[in-house]
C-alpha cells in the first residue's frame, strides 16, 4: 500500500501511460486522444450551424467517459492515496519561480495563483482564461493534443504529429522561458 | 454500459496522472525549463511502449474484443500541426496541463481549473467557428 501513497517515477508511469494506446485499440478499436472531448462537448451543447460541430458526437461518447473517468480517477487518488508531501522539484526551479513571485510550494499546484480568488483577477485572466483558451484552440487546430500526438501519434509512427510534438514543445520553451517569468512578475 | 470499461480506463490513466505528478504545473515548469528530466522520462517511456504494442498488435495481426482487425486512424499533415501546435504549447506552459491532465486537475480539488477547462472548450468552439479561415 506504501506505493500507493508515494509519487510514481516516471519508469513505472511512463510505461503504463503507453499501455493504454493497445488497451483502447483492443477493446474497442479507439484511438487514445484526449483534446476531441472538448470538440465534442461543443457538438453536443453549443453547435450552433458551424459545420466543425455538426456530426453524430454520440458515437464519440466513449471519449466522453474516458475523459469522466480522468476526473474520477484523480478524486480517488486525492480521497485515498493523498500524500501531503511537496513535489520534490529541483531547487533551481523553486529558486527561479520564487523570483517570479510563486509563494505556495506544498502541493501539487501553486496554491496562490490556482484558487478562485483569482479569478476575476489579471493573473486569472492569464492563467484560467487566456490559457485555457490556447490550450483548446491550439490543440483543435494542431488536430491533438499531448495524447493524441505525442503518445498515439508518435506510438503509430505518424510524421505529422512529430511536427505538431516538437511545436508544442518549442511553444512551451518560449512561453516558460522568455514570457512567464516576466508575466508573473507583474501579475503575481 | 459498453462504455463502463473506457469510464475505468480512464480513470487508471487519471490516477497515474496524479501519482506520477504529471498534473502538476511546477513539474512543467521544470520540464521546459530543462531542469528535471522527470517528463521527459514519462513521455519518452509511453511512447516506446504504445509502439512496442502497436507493433505487437501487427505482427501478429491481433484482432479487438470483438473480433474486428484494429484500425489505426491516420494523421494528415497541415499547417495546423505546426501553427495550432505552437498556440497549444503556450499555453501548455501557462495552464501546466494538456488537456487530460487538466480534467485530472480539477478532480484533484483544484476546483477553480473548472474555468480554464471552460475557456479551453470556448477556444475549441471560436476554432470550428473561424476554421475556414485559418491556413492549414
Amino acid at each position: 500500500m506504501n506505493f500507493l501513497h508515494q509519487p510514481w517515477p516516471w519508469y513505472v508511469a511512463g510505461p503504463l501511460i503507453g499501455l493504454i494506446v493497445p488497451l483502447l485499440l483492443l477493446i474497442g478499436n479507439k484511438a487514445f486522444g484526449i483534446s476531441s472531448s472538448l470538440r465534442h462537448i461543443c457538438a453536443a451543447c453549443f453547435p450552433g450551424k458551424i459545420p466543425f460541430f455538426q456530426y453524430d458526437w454520440k458515437k464519440e461518447s466513449w471519449n466522453l467517459f474516458f475523459v469522466g473517468g480522468v476526473c474520477l480517477g484523480a478524486a480517488l487518488t486525492l480521497v485515498f492515496f493523498y500524500n501531503n508531501q511537496p513535489v520534490q522539484l529541483n531547487p533551481a526551479t523553486i529558486a527561479a519561480l520564487k523570483a517570479s513571485g510563486v509563494q505556495e510550494f506544498d502541493e501539487l499546484m501553486p496554491g496562490d495563483i490556482f484558487n478562485w480568488s483569482r479569478v476575476a483577477s489579471p493573473a486569472g485572466l492569464v492563467f484560467f482564461i487566456l490559457g485555457g483558451f490556447l490550450v483548446g484552440f491550439g490543440t483543435r487546430y494542431a488536430g491533438g493534443c499531448t495524447s493524441g500526438h505525442s503518445i498515439m501519434g508518435l506510438s503509430t509512427l505518424q510524421w505529422p504529429s512529430l511536427v505538431a510534438t516538437i511545436c508544442f514543445m518549442a511553444g512551451g520553451f518560449i512561453m516558460t522561458n522568455l514570457v512567464l517569468p516576466h508575466l508573473m512578475k507583474w501579475l503575481l | 454500459m459498453k462504455n463502463v470499461k473506457y469510464l475505468l480506463l480512464g480513470a487508471l490513466f487519471g490516477i497515474i496522472l496524479v501519482k506520477s505528478e504529471v498534473i502538476s504545473w511546477f513539474r512543467i515548469q521544470e520540464m521546459f525549463r530543462l531542469e528535471s528530466f522527470h517528463m521527459y522520462g514519462v513521455i519518452g517511456s509511453a511512447v516506446i511502449t504504445g509502439m512496442l504494442g502497436v507493433l505487437l498488435i501487427r505482427k501478429f495481426n491481433i484482432r479487438t474484443l470483438s473480433g474486428d482487425p484494429v484500425v489505426i486512424p491516420q494523421k494528415v499533415f497541415t499547417k495546423g500541426n505546426i501553427y495550432g501546435g505552437l498556440l497549444f504549447g503556450l499555453g501548455w506552459a501557462i495552464t501546466g496541463a494538456c488537456p487530460g491532465p487538466l480534467f485530472a486537475q480539477v478532480g484533484s480539488g483544484f476546483t477553480v481549473v473548472i474555468v480554464t477547462l471552460l475557456s479551453a472548450i470556448a477556444g475549441t468552439w471560436v476554432y470550428g467557428r473561424v476554421k475556414e479561415k485559418l491556413p492549414h
